[in-house]
Protein backbone atom coordinates (compact mmCIF):
# COMPACT_ATOMS: atom_id res chain seq x y z
CA UNK A 1 0.00 0.00 0.00
CA UNK A 2 1.55 3.31 -1.00
CA UNK A 3 1.43 6.51 0.96
CA UNK A 4 -1.32 8.05 -1.16
CA UNK A 5 -3.60 5.15 -0.41
CA UNK A 6 -2.87 5.39 3.29
CA UNK A 7 -3.74 9.06 3.27
CA UNK A 8 -6.93 8.32 1.35
CA UNK A 9 -7.89 5.66 3.91
CA UNK A 10 -7.41 8.12 6.76
CA UNK A 11 -9.21 10.93 5.02
CA UNK A 12 -12.16 8.62 4.45
CA UNK A 13 -12.05 7.58 8.11
CA UNK A 14 -12.15 11.20 9.25
CA UNK A 15 -14.94 11.92 6.79
CA UNK A 16 -16.85 8.94 8.18
CA UNK A 17 -16.48 10.12 11.75
CA UNK A 18 -17.17 13.77 10.99
CA UNK A 19 -20.96 13.79 11.50
CA UNK A 20 -20.45 12.32 14.94
CA UNK A 21 -17.53 14.61 15.71
CA UNK A 22 -19.58 17.59 14.64
CA UNK A 23 -22.45 16.54 16.88
CA UNK A 24 -20.00 16.37 19.77
CA UNK A 25 -18.70 19.82 18.96
CA UNK A 26 -22.19 21.29 18.87
CA UNK A 27 -23.33 19.43 21.98
CA UNK A 28 -20.44 20.47 24.20
CA UNK A 29 -20.28 24.14 23.18
CA UNK A 30 -22.70 27.04 23.67
CA UNK A 31 -25.21 27.43 20.80
CA UNK A 32 -23.48 30.54 19.40
CA UNK A 33 -20.51 28.32 18.56
CA UNK A 34 -22.61 25.59 16.92
CA UNK A 35 -21.59 26.73 13.45
CA UNK A 36 -18.44 28.64 14.45
CA UNK A 37 -15.42 26.47 14.85
CA UNK A 38 -13.24 28.24 17.34
CA UNK A 39 -10.78 26.13 19.31
CA UNK A 40 -11.09 28.56 22.22
CA UNK A 41 -14.86 28.16 22.52
CA UNK A 42 -15.84 27.40 26.09
CA UNK A 43 -17.03 23.89 26.94
CA UNK A 44 -20.43 23.41 28.50
CA UNK A 45 -22.91 20.74 29.56
CA UNK A 46 -25.85 23.14 29.38
CA UNK A 47 -27.12 21.61 26.11
CA UNK A 48 -27.44 18.21 27.74
CA UNK A 49 -29.27 19.74 30.67
CA UNK A 50 -31.66 21.51 28.30
CA UNK A 51 -32.27 18.41 26.19
CA UNK A 52 -32.91 16.39 29.33
CA UNK A 53 -35.46 19.01 30.39
CA UNK A 54 -37.20 19.46 27.01
CA UNK A 55 -38.21 15.83 26.63
CA UNK A 56 -38.80 13.05 29.17
CA UNK A 57 -35.57 11.30 28.24
CA UNK A 58 -35.37 9.46 31.54
CA UNK A 59 -38.68 7.79 30.79
CA UNK A 60 -37.66 7.04 27.19
CA UNK A 61 -34.47 5.42 28.43
CA UNK A 62 -36.43 3.32 30.88
CA UNK A 63 -38.89 2.26 28.16
CA UNK A 64 -36.10 1.26 25.79
CA UNK A 65 -34.27 -0.68 28.49
CA UNK A 66 -37.47 -2.52 29.43
CA UNK A 67 -38.24 -3.22 25.78
CA UNK A 68 -34.77 -4.47 24.90
CA UNK A 69 -34.52 -6.65 28.01
CA UNK A 70 -37.98 -8.12 27.57
CA UNK A 71 -37.50 -8.90 23.90
CA UNK A 72 -34.09 -10.46 24.44
CA UNK A 73 -35.21 -12.61 27.38
CA UNK A 74 -38.21 -13.93 25.45
CA UNK A 75 -36.12 -14.49 22.32
CA UNK A 76 -33.50 -16.47 24.20
CA UNK A 77 -36.08 -18.83 25.68
CA UNK A 78 -38.28 -19.24 22.58
CA UNK A 79 -35.42 -19.57 20.12
CA UNK A 80 -33.55 -22.04 22.32
CA UNK A 81 -36.58 -24.32 22.54
CA UNK A 82 -37.42 -24.05 18.86
CA UNK A 83 -33.80 -24.32 17.75
CA UNK A 84 -33.38 -27.43 19.89
CA UNK A 85 -36.53 -28.96 18.42
CA UNK A 86 -35.27 -28.38 14.88
CA UNK A 87 -31.76 -29.62 15.64
CA UNK A 88 -32.47 -32.75 17.65
CA UNK A 89 -36.08 -33.91 17.22
CA UNK A 90 -37.43 -35.65 14.19
CA UNK A 91 -41.08 -34.73 14.22
CA UNK A 92 -43.67 -34.80 11.48
CA UNK A 93 -43.66 -31.66 9.32
CA UNK A 94 -40.31 -30.46 10.62
CA UNK A 95 -38.88 -29.40 7.29
CA UNK A 96 -41.99 -27.52 6.26
CA UNK A 97 -42.14 -25.85 9.66
CA UNK A 98 -38.52 -24.81 9.32
CA UNK A 99 -39.10 -23.33 5.87
CA UNK A 100 -42.06 -21.39 7.29
CA UNK A 101 -39.88 -20.06 10.08
CA UNK A 102 -37.34 -18.80 7.56
CA UNK A 103 -40.04 -16.71 5.88
CA UNK A 104 -39.67 -14.24 8.73
CA UNK A 105 -36.07 -13.51 7.73
CA UNK A 106 -37.48 -11.79 4.69
CA UNK A 107 -40.79 -10.45 5.99
CA UNK A 108 -39.87 -8.70 9.20
CA UNK A 109 -42.79 -7.46 11.33
CA UNK A 110 -42.19 -3.83 10.35
CA UNK A 111 -43.18 -4.59 6.77
CA UNK A 112 -46.61 -5.73 7.98
CA UNK A 113 -47.36 -2.63 10.07
CA UNK A 114 -50.92 -2.33 8.79
CA UNK A 115 -52.12 -5.80 9.78
CA UNK A 116 -50.00 -6.08 12.90
CA UNK A 117 -51.43 -2.82 14.17
CA UNK A 118 -54.93 -4.24 13.79
CA UNK A 119 -53.90 -7.41 15.61
CA UNK A 120 -52.49 -5.34 18.45
CA UNK A 121 -55.64 -3.30 18.78
CA UNK A 122 -57.71 -6.51 18.90
CA UNK A 123 -55.41 -7.81 21.64
CA UNK A 124 -55.66 -4.48 23.45
CA UNK A 125 -51.89 -4.08 23.28
CA UNK A 126 -51.70 -0.78 21.41
CA UNK A 127 -49.55 1.68 23.32
CA UNK A 128 -47.91 -0.94 25.54
CA UNK A 129 -44.27 -1.94 25.65
CA UNK A 130 -45.35 -5.57 25.31
CA UNK A 131 -47.09 -4.55 22.08
CA UNK A 132 -43.81 -3.21 20.67
CA UNK A 133 -41.89 -6.33 21.59
CA UNK A 134 -44.33 -9.17 20.95
CA UNK A 135 -43.97 -9.45 17.14
CA UNK A 136 -40.19 -9.82 17.50
CA UNK A 137 -40.07 -12.39 20.28
CA UNK A 138 -40.11 -15.42 18.02
CA UNK A 139 -37.10 -14.55 15.92
CA UNK A 140 -36.42 -16.67 12.83
CA UNK A 141 -32.85 -15.49 12.88
CA UNK A 142 -32.37 -16.64 16.48
CA UNK A 143 -33.98 -20.01 15.80
CA UNK A 144 -31.82 -20.50 12.73
CA UNK A 145 -28.61 -19.49 14.49
CA UNK A 146 -29.22 -21.76 17.48
CA UNK A 147 -30.30 -24.68 15.32
CA UNK A 148 -27.03 -24.46 13.41
CA UNK A 149 -25.02 -24.26 16.62
CA UNK A 150 -26.85 -27.12 18.32
CA UNK A 151 -26.30 -29.29 15.27
CA UNK A 152 -22.54 -28.96 15.60
CA UNK A 153 -22.56 -30.30 19.15
CA UNK A 154 -21.53 -33.99 19.14
CA UNK A 155 -24.28 -36.41 20.06
CA UNK A 156 -21.88 -38.37 22.28
CA UNK A 157 -22.03 -35.55 24.81
CA UNK A 158 -25.80 -35.84 24.91
CA UNK A 159 -25.67 -39.62 25.20
CA UNK A 160 -23.19 -39.41 28.05
CA UNK A 161 -25.46 -37.02 29.92
CA UNK A 162 -28.42 -39.30 29.28
CA UNK A 163 -26.54 -42.25 30.75
CA UNK A 164 -25.92 -40.16 33.84
CA UNK A 165 -29.69 -39.89 34.14
CA UNK A 166 -30.23 -36.42 32.71
CA UNK A 167 -33.71 -35.72 31.26
CA UNK A 168 -33.67 -34.14 27.80
CA UNK A 169 -34.55 -30.79 29.30
CA UNK A 170 -31.56 -31.30 31.57
CA UNK A 171 -29.48 -32.16 28.53
CA UNK A 172 -30.54 -28.94 26.87
CA UNK A 173 -29.74 -26.88 29.95
CA UNK A 174 -26.49 -28.62 30.97
CA UNK A 175 -24.98 -29.56 27.61
CA UNK A 176 -26.38 -27.55 24.73
CA UNK A 177 -26.89 -24.12 26.26
CA UNK A 178 -23.41 -23.83 27.84
CA UNK A 179 -21.71 -24.98 24.66
CA UNK A 180 -23.63 -22.46 22.57
CA UNK A 181 -22.52 -19.51 24.70
CA UNK A 182 -20.65 -17.65 21.90
CA UNK A 183 -23.74 -17.87 19.70
CA UNK A 184 -25.90 -16.49 22.49
CA UNK A 185 -23.52 -13.59 22.97
CA UNK A 186 -23.43 -12.75 19.26
CA UNK A 187 -27.19 -13.00 19.02
CA UNK A 188 -27.73 -10.87 22.11
CA UNK A 189 -25.54 -8.07 20.76
CA UNK A 190 -27.37 -7.98 17.46
CA UNK A 191 -30.78 -8.17 19.09
CA UNK A 192 -30.04 -5.40 21.58
CA UNK A 193 -28.63 -3.12 18.86
CA UNK A 194 -31.58 -3.84 16.60
CA UNK A 195 -34.23 -3.07 19.18
CA UNK A 196 -32.39 -0.13 20.68
CA UNK A 197 -32.42 1.40 17.19
CA UNK A 198 -35.75 0.14 15.86
CA UNK A 199 -38.19 2.89 14.94
CA UNK A 200 -41.05 2.29 12.52
CA UNK A 201 -43.05 -0.33 14.41
CA UNK A 202 -42.61 1.35 17.82
CA UNK A 203 -43.74 4.62 16.23
CA UNK A 204 -46.87 2.99 14.86
CA UNK A 205 -47.87 1.15 17.99
CA UNK A 206 -47.10 3.73 20.71
CA UNK A 207 -48.69 7.07 21.38
CA UNK A 208 -47.70 8.16 24.86
CA UNK A 209 -44.65 9.11 26.87
CA UNK A 210 -45.01 6.04 29.07
CA UNK A 211 -44.39 3.58 26.26
CA UNK A 212 -42.33 5.44 23.64
CA UNK A 213 -38.79 4.15 23.21
CA UNK A 214 -35.83 6.48 22.75
CA UNK A 215 -35.86 6.48 18.95
CA UNK A 216 -39.49 7.59 18.77
CA UNK A 217 -38.93 10.17 21.50
CA UNK A 218 -35.87 11.44 19.68
CA UNK A 219 -37.79 11.75 16.41
CA UNK A 220 -40.43 13.95 18.05
CA UNK A 221 -37.76 15.94 19.84
CA UNK A 222 -35.59 16.43 16.76
CA UNK A 223 -38.35 17.27 14.28
CA UNK A 224 -37.58 20.66 12.68
CA UNK A 225 -40.99 22.00 13.65
CA UNK A 226 -40.20 21.46 17.33
CA UNK A 227 -37.97 24.55 17.10
CA UNK A 228 -35.23 23.20 19.33
CA UNK A 229 -31.79 24.52 18.41
CA UNK A 230 -28.92 22.51 16.94
CA UNK A 231 -26.81 22.25 20.01
CA UNK A 232 -29.68 20.81 22.00
CA UNK A 233 -30.67 18.35 19.25
CA UNK A 234 -27.07 17.20 19.01
CA UNK A 235 -26.94 16.73 22.76
CA UNK A 236 -30.20 14.76 22.74
CA UNK A 237 -29.05 12.60 19.84
CA UNK A 238 -25.74 11.83 21.52
CA UNK A 239 -27.53 10.91 24.75
CA UNK A 240 -29.78 8.50 22.89
CA UNK A 241 -26.93 6.72 21.11
CA UNK A 242 -24.38 6.92 23.94
CA UNK A 243 -25.02 3.55 25.65
CA UNK A 244 -24.75 1.56 22.45
CA UNK A 245 -21.86 3.64 21.14
CA UNK A 246 -19.88 3.18 24.34
CA UNK A 247 -20.56 -0.56 24.34
CA UNK A 248 -19.35 -0.70 20.75
CA UNK A 249 -16.17 1.23 21.50
CA UNK A 250 -15.40 -1.14 24.36
CA UNK A 251 -16.21 -4.39 22.56
CA UNK A 252 -15.52 -3.52 18.92
CA UNK A 253 -14.29 -6.89 17.78
CA UNK A 254 -17.19 -8.75 19.34
CA UNK A 255 -19.67 -6.32 17.82
CA UNK A 256 -18.28 -6.62 14.30
CA UNK A 257 -18.13 -10.39 14.48
CA UNK A 258 -21.69 -10.59 15.77
CA UNK A 259 -22.99 -8.31 13.05
CA UNK A 260 -21.19 -10.39 10.48
CA UNK A 261 -22.74 -13.61 11.75
CA UNK A 262 -26.09 -11.87 11.73
CA UNK A 263 -25.69 -10.90 8.12
CA UNK A 264 -24.40 -14.20 6.82
CA UNK A 265 -26.99 -16.27 8.68
CA UNK B 1 -43.43 -39.17 21.63
CA UNK B 2 -40.71 -37.44 19.62
CA UNK B 3 -43.39 -35.81 17.49
CA UNK B 4 -45.19 -34.44 20.51
CA UNK B 5 -42.04 -33.15 22.18
CA UNK B 6 -40.81 -31.59 18.95
CA UNK B 7 -44.01 -29.66 18.45
CA UNK B 8 -44.30 -28.76 22.13
CA UNK B 9 -40.86 -27.19 22.04
CA UNK B 10 -41.67 -25.36 18.86
CA UNK B 11 -45.18 -24.29 19.86
CA UNK B 12 -44.50 -20.98 21.67
CA UNK B 13 -42.33 -19.64 18.84
CA UNK B 14 -44.65 -21.05 16.19
CA UNK B 15 -47.72 -19.33 17.63
CA UNK B 16 -45.99 -15.95 17.62
CA UNK B 17 -44.53 -16.47 14.17
CA UNK B 18 -47.87 -17.42 12.70
CA UNK B 19 -49.57 -14.57 14.54
CA UNK B 20 -47.20 -11.83 13.42
CA UNK B 21 -45.79 -13.04 10.14
CA UNK B 22 -47.88 -15.63 8.33
CA UNK B 23 -51.33 -14.56 9.43
CA UNK B 24 -50.77 -10.85 8.69
CA UNK B 25 -49.18 -11.67 5.33
CA UNK B 26 -52.24 -13.73 4.38
CA UNK B 27 -54.62 -11.15 5.84
CA UNK B 28 -52.91 -8.44 3.79
CA UNK B 29 -53.63 -10.39 0.63
CA UNK B 30 -57.23 -10.87 1.77
CA UNK B 31 -57.74 -7.20 2.66
CA UNK B 32 -56.38 -6.05 -0.66
CA UNK B 33 -59.49 -7.35 -2.46
CA UNK B 34 -61.88 -5.48 -0.13
CA UNK B 35 -62.66 -1.79 0.15
CA UNK B 36 -61.82 0.20 3.26
CA UNK B 37 -64.86 0.13 5.56
CA UNK B 38 -66.17 3.35 7.10
CA UNK B 39 -68.87 4.00 9.67
CA UNK B 40 -71.40 4.64 6.91
CA UNK B 41 -70.18 2.18 4.31
CA UNK B 42 -68.99 -1.20 5.49
CA UNK B 43 -66.12 -2.94 3.75
CA UNK B 44 -67.16 -4.91 0.67
CA UNK B 45 -65.53 -7.21 -1.85
CA UNK B 46 -64.06 -5.23 -4.75
CA UNK B 47 -62.02 -7.92 -6.50
CA UNK B 48 -59.01 -6.38 -8.18
CA UNK B 49 -60.45 -2.87 -7.74
CA UNK B 50 -57.66 -1.77 -5.42
CA UNK B 51 -55.08 -3.02 -7.86
CA UNK B 52 -56.74 -1.10 -10.67
CA UNK B 53 -56.59 2.00 -8.47
CA UNK B 54 -52.94 1.25 -7.81
CA UNK B 55 -52.10 1.14 -11.50
CA UNK B 56 -53.88 4.49 -11.89
CA UNK B 57 -52.17 6.05 -8.87
CA UNK B 58 -49.34 8.32 -10.10
CA UNK B 59 -47.92 8.52 -6.57
CA UNK B 60 -47.48 4.76 -6.49
CA UNK B 61 -45.44 4.80 -9.69
CA UNK B 62 -43.45 7.77 -8.48
CA UNK B 63 -42.69 6.04 -5.19
CA UNK B 64 -41.68 2.84 -6.97
CA UNK B 65 -39.45 4.86 -9.27
CA UNK B 66 -37.92 6.62 -6.26
CA UNK B 67 -37.22 3.26 -4.69
CA UNK B 68 -35.50 2.19 -7.88
CA UNK B 69 -33.30 5.31 -7.99
CA UNK B 70 -32.62 5.06 -4.29
CA UNK B 71 -31.46 1.46 -4.77
CA UNK B 72 -29.40 2.35 -7.83
CA UNK B 73 -27.86 5.34 -6.07
CA UNK B 74 -26.96 3.59 -2.84
CA UNK B 75 -26.08 0.01 -3.74
CA UNK B 76 -23.21 0.14 -6.27
CA UNK B 77 -21.46 3.00 -4.48
CA UNK B 78 -21.75 1.53 -1.01
CA UNK B 79 -20.56 -1.87 -2.25
CA UNK B 80 -17.57 -0.34 -4.04
CA UNK B 81 -16.72 1.74 -0.98
CA UNK B 82 -17.15 -1.27 1.29
CA UNK B 83 -14.71 -3.27 -0.81
CA UNK B 84 -12.21 -0.42 -0.83
CA UNK B 85 -12.53 0.00 2.92
CA UNK B 86 -12.04 -3.72 3.49
CA UNK B 87 -8.93 -3.82 1.34
CA UNK B 88 -7.48 -0.82 3.17
CA UNK B 89 -8.30 -2.11 6.59
CA UNK B 90 -6.95 -5.55 5.66
CA UNK B 91 -3.62 -4.09 4.52
CA UNK B 92 -0.70 -2.70 6.46
CA UNK B 93 -2.21 0.56 7.59
CA UNK B 94 -1.02 2.57 10.60
CA UNK B 95 -3.81 3.00 13.19
CA UNK B 96 -5.76 0.28 11.40
CA UNK B 97 -8.11 -0.49 14.30
CA UNK B 98 -9.05 3.18 14.55
CA UNK B 99 -9.78 3.43 10.84
CA UNK B 100 -11.85 0.25 10.92
CA UNK B 101 -13.82 1.57 13.86
CA UNK B 102 -14.53 4.86 12.06
CA UNK B 103 -15.88 3.02 9.03
CA UNK B 104 -18.08 0.74 11.09
CA UNK B 105 -19.47 3.24 13.62
CA UNK B 106 -22.44 4.44 11.49
CA UNK B 107 -23.76 0.86 11.48
CA UNK B 108 -24.63 0.90 15.15
CA UNK B 109 -26.37 4.29 15.12
CA UNK B 110 -30.16 4.36 14.74
CA UNK B 111 -31.34 5.84 11.46
CA UNK B 112 -33.24 8.52 13.41
CA UNK B 113 -30.05 9.73 15.06
CA UNK B 114 -28.24 9.63 11.72
CA UNK B 115 -30.96 11.78 10.18
CA UNK B 116 -30.68 14.24 13.06
CA UNK B 117 -26.93 14.51 12.53
CA UNK B 118 -27.22 14.92 8.77
CA UNK B 119 -30.07 17.40 8.88
CA UNK B 120 -27.50 19.92 9.99
CA UNK B 121 -25.45 19.44 6.83
CA UNK B 122 -28.42 20.00 4.59
CA UNK B 123 -30.13 22.93 6.31
CA UNK B 124 -30.12 26.06 4.09
CA UNK B 125 -27.82 28.91 5.12
CA UNK B 126 -26.59 27.55 8.45
CA UNK B 127 -25.91 24.01 7.16
CA UNK B 128 -22.41 22.81 6.41
CA UNK B 129 -23.17 22.06 2.75
CA UNK B 130 -24.33 25.63 2.17
CA UNK B 131 -21.34 27.02 4.03
CA UNK B 132 -18.93 25.03 1.91
CA UNK B 133 -20.66 25.88 -1.36
CA UNK B 134 -20.87 29.49 -0.13
CA UNK B 135 -17.07 29.58 -0.06
CA UNK B 136 -17.16 29.08 -3.80
CA UNK B 137 -19.72 31.84 -4.17
CA UNK B 138 -22.71 29.54 -4.81
CA UNK B 139 -26.05 30.90 -3.58
CA UNK B 140 -27.85 29.30 -0.65
CA UNK B 141 -29.77 26.21 -1.62
CA UNK B 142 -32.59 24.30 0.08
CA UNK B 143 -31.08 20.86 -0.46
CA UNK B 144 -33.94 18.85 1.02
CA UNK B 145 -36.65 21.16 -0.30
CA UNK B 146 -35.63 20.83 -3.94
CA UNK B 147 -37.01 17.77 -5.77
CA UNK B 148 -33.81 17.62 -7.84
CA UNK B 149 -31.39 17.40 -4.94
CA UNK B 150 -33.39 15.70 -2.19
CA UNK B 151 -32.80 12.14 -3.39
CA UNK B 152 -29.08 12.74 -3.74
CA UNK B 153 -28.98 13.94 -0.13
CA UNK B 154 -30.71 10.81 1.13
CA UNK B 155 -28.51 8.58 -1.01
CA UNK B 156 -25.30 10.16 0.31
CA UNK B 157 -26.46 9.67 3.88
CA UNK B 158 -27.48 6.06 3.31
CA UNK B 159 -24.14 5.22 1.72
CA UNK B 160 -22.44 6.64 4.80
CA UNK B 161 -24.66 4.52 7.02
CA UNK B 162 -24.28 1.23 5.12
CA UNK B 163 -20.79 1.01 3.61
CA UNK B 164 -19.12 0.09 6.91
CA UNK B 165 -21.60 -2.70 7.50
CA UNK B 166 -20.91 -4.28 4.13
CA UNK B 167 -17.19 -3.80 4.73
CA UNK B 168 -17.11 -6.46 7.45
CA UNK B 169 -18.32 -9.14 5.03
CA UNK B 170 -15.58 -8.29 2.57
CA UNK B 171 -13.09 -8.17 5.39
CA UNK B 172 -14.04 -11.69 6.49
CA UNK B 173 -13.84 -12.93 2.90
CA UNK B 174 -10.45 -11.30 2.33
CA UNK B 175 -9.06 -12.85 5.48
CA UNK B 176 -10.16 -16.28 4.33
CA UNK B 177 -8.26 -16.00 1.02
CA UNK B 178 -5.04 -18.05 1.05
CA UNK B 179 -1.99 -15.73 1.35
CA UNK B 180 -0.09 -17.93 -1.14
CA UNK B 181 -2.12 -16.35 -3.93
CA UNK B 182 -0.67 -12.93 -3.31
CA UNK B 183 2.85 -14.30 -2.90
CA UNK B 184 2.56 -16.20 -6.17
CA UNK B 185 1.30 -13.08 -7.93
CA UNK B 186 4.18 -11.04 -6.51
CA UNK B 187 6.74 -13.57 -7.73
CA UNK B 188 5.11 -13.50 -11.16
CA UNK B 189 5.41 -9.73 -11.10
CA UNK B 190 1.69 -9.02 -11.39
CA UNK B 191 0.67 -5.48 -10.47
CA UNK B 192 -1.70 -4.97 -7.54
CA UNK B 193 -4.32 -3.67 -9.91
CA UNK B 194 -4.07 -6.75 -12.12
CA UNK B 195 -4.07 -9.05 -9.10
CA UNK B 196 -7.19 -7.38 -7.75
CA UNK B 197 -9.22 -7.67 -10.96
CA UNK B 198 -8.00 -11.11 -11.95
CA UNK B 199 -7.80 -12.86 -8.58
CA UNK B 200 -9.31 -11.04 -5.60
CA UNK B 201 -12.43 -9.65 -7.21
CA UNK B 202 -13.56 -12.93 -8.83
CA UNK B 203 -12.91 -14.83 -5.60
CA UNK B 204 -15.02 -12.28 -3.71
CA UNK B 205 -17.95 -12.73 -6.09
CA UNK B 206 -20.09 -14.78 -3.68
CA UNK B 207 -19.65 -12.04 -1.07
CA UNK B 208 -20.53 -9.37 -3.61
CA UNK B 209 -23.71 -11.18 -4.60
CA UNK B 210 -24.63 -11.71 -0.98
CA UNK B 211 -24.10 -8.05 -0.12
CA UNK B 212 -25.97 -7.04 -3.26
CA UNK B 213 -29.12 -8.92 -2.27
CA UNK B 214 -28.95 -7.63 1.30
CA UNK B 215 -28.45 -4.08 0.11
CA UNK B 216 -31.43 -4.38 -2.21
CA UNK B 217 -33.65 -5.63 0.61
CA UNK B 218 -32.43 -2.82 2.85
CA UNK B 219 -33.24 -0.23 0.24
CA UNK B 220 -36.89 -1.27 0.55
CA UNK B 221 -36.94 -1.48 4.34
CA UNK B 222 -35.00 1.65 5.24
CA UNK B 223 -37.41 4.56 5.64
CA UNK B 224 -36.85 5.83 9.19
CA UNK B 225 -34.81 8.82 8.04
CA UNK B 226 -37.72 10.15 5.98
CA UNK B 227 -39.64 10.89 9.17
CA UNK B 228 -36.97 13.41 10.18
CA UNK B 229 -35.61 14.74 6.93
CA UNK B 230 -38.38 15.09 4.36
CA UNK B 231 -41.60 13.27 5.26
CA UNK B 232 -41.45 11.98 1.69
CA UNK B 233 -41.54 15.47 0.21
CA UNK B 234 -41.29 17.81 -1.53
CA UNK B 235 -44.22 16.53 -3.59
CA UNK B 236 -43.31 12.88 -2.96
CA UNK B 237 -39.90 13.44 -4.55
CA UNK B 238 -38.24 11.44 -1.77
CA UNK B 239 -41.11 9.12 -0.85
CA UNK B 240 -40.36 5.39 -0.68
CA UNK B 241 -42.74 2.44 -0.82
CA UNK B 242 -42.77 1.52 2.87
CA UNK B 243 -43.13 5.15 3.90
CA UNK B 244 -46.01 5.55 1.46
CA UNK B 245 -47.66 2.49 3.02
CA UNK B 246 -47.29 4.16 6.41
CA UNK B 247 -48.84 7.37 5.11
CA UNK B 248 -51.75 5.64 3.42
CA UNK B 249 -52.49 3.52 6.49
CA UNK B 250 -51.91 5.96 9.32
CA UNK B 251 -52.39 9.42 7.81
CA UNK B 252 -55.05 8.75 5.15
CA UNK B 253 -56.56 5.76 7.03
CA UNK B 254 -57.09 3.81 3.81
CA UNK B 255 -56.20 0.36 5.16
CA UNK B 256 -57.38 -1.55 2.08
CA UNK B 257 -55.15 0.45 -0.21
CA UNK B 258 -52.29 0.20 2.27
CA UNK B 259 -52.76 -3.58 2.20
CA UNK B 260 -52.63 -3.53 -1.60
CA UNK B 261 -49.36 -1.60 -1.50
CA UNK B 262 -48.04 -4.03 1.11
CA UNK B 263 -48.78 -6.92 -1.25
CA UNK B 264 -46.51 -5.29 -3.83
CA UNK B 265 -43.79 -4.88 -1.22
CA UNK B 266 -44.19 -8.51 -0.09
CA UNK B 267 -43.98 -9.63 -3.71
CA UNK B 268 -40.75 -7.71 -4.23
CA UNK B 269 -39.23 -9.05 -1.00
CA UNK B 270 -40.31 -12.56 -2.03
CA UNK B 271 -38.46 -12.25 -5.32
CA UNK B 272 -35.32 -11.15 -3.49
CA UNK B 273 -35.75 -14.04 -1.05
CA UNK B 274 -35.78 -16.56 -3.87
CA UNK B 275 -32.68 -14.94 -5.33
CA UNK B 276 -30.97 -15.17 -1.98
CA UNK B 277 -31.84 -18.83 -1.46
CA UNK B 278 -30.46 -19.69 -4.86
CA UNK B 279 -27.33 -17.83 -3.89
CA UNK B 280 -26.94 -19.81 -0.70
CA UNK B 281 -27.34 -23.05 -2.64
CA UNK B 282 -24.60 -21.95 -5.01
CA UNK B 283 -22.34 -21.17 -2.08
CA UNK B 284 -22.70 -24.71 -0.83
CA UNK B 285 -21.53 -25.93 -4.24
CA UNK B 286 -18.39 -23.84 -4.02
CA UNK B 287 -17.23 -25.72 -0.95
Amino acid sequence: MNILEKIAAWVLAILWLSPLLYAMWAAFHPPEFATHFNPLAPLTLANFEKAWGYAPFARYFLNTVILVTMVLAAQLVLCTLAGFAFARFEFAGRDIAFALVLVQLMIMPEVLIVENYQTMSRLGLVDTILGIGLPYMASAFGIFLLRQTFKTIPRELEDAARVEGCSWLGVLWRVYVPLARPTYLAYALVSVSYHWNNFLWPLVVTNSVNTRPLTVGLAIFGAPESGVDWSVISAGTLMAVAPLLLAFLLFQRQFMQSFMQAGIK
Amino acid sequence: MKHVYGWLLLAPAAILLVGFTHYPAAATLFQSVFSTGTAVRPSRFVGLGNYAALVEDPTFWQVLGNNFWFALGTIPTSIALALLMAIWVNGKLPARALVRMSYFTPTILPMIAVANLWLYFYTPQIGLLDKVSGLFGAPSHNWLGDPHTVMGCLIAMTIWKEAGFFMIFYLAALQSLPPELEEAARIEGASRWYFFWRVTFPLLMPTTLFVLVNATINSFKLVDHLFILTKGGPDNASNLLLYYIYQVAFSFFDTAYAATLTVILLFLLGVFAILQFQLIEKRVHYR
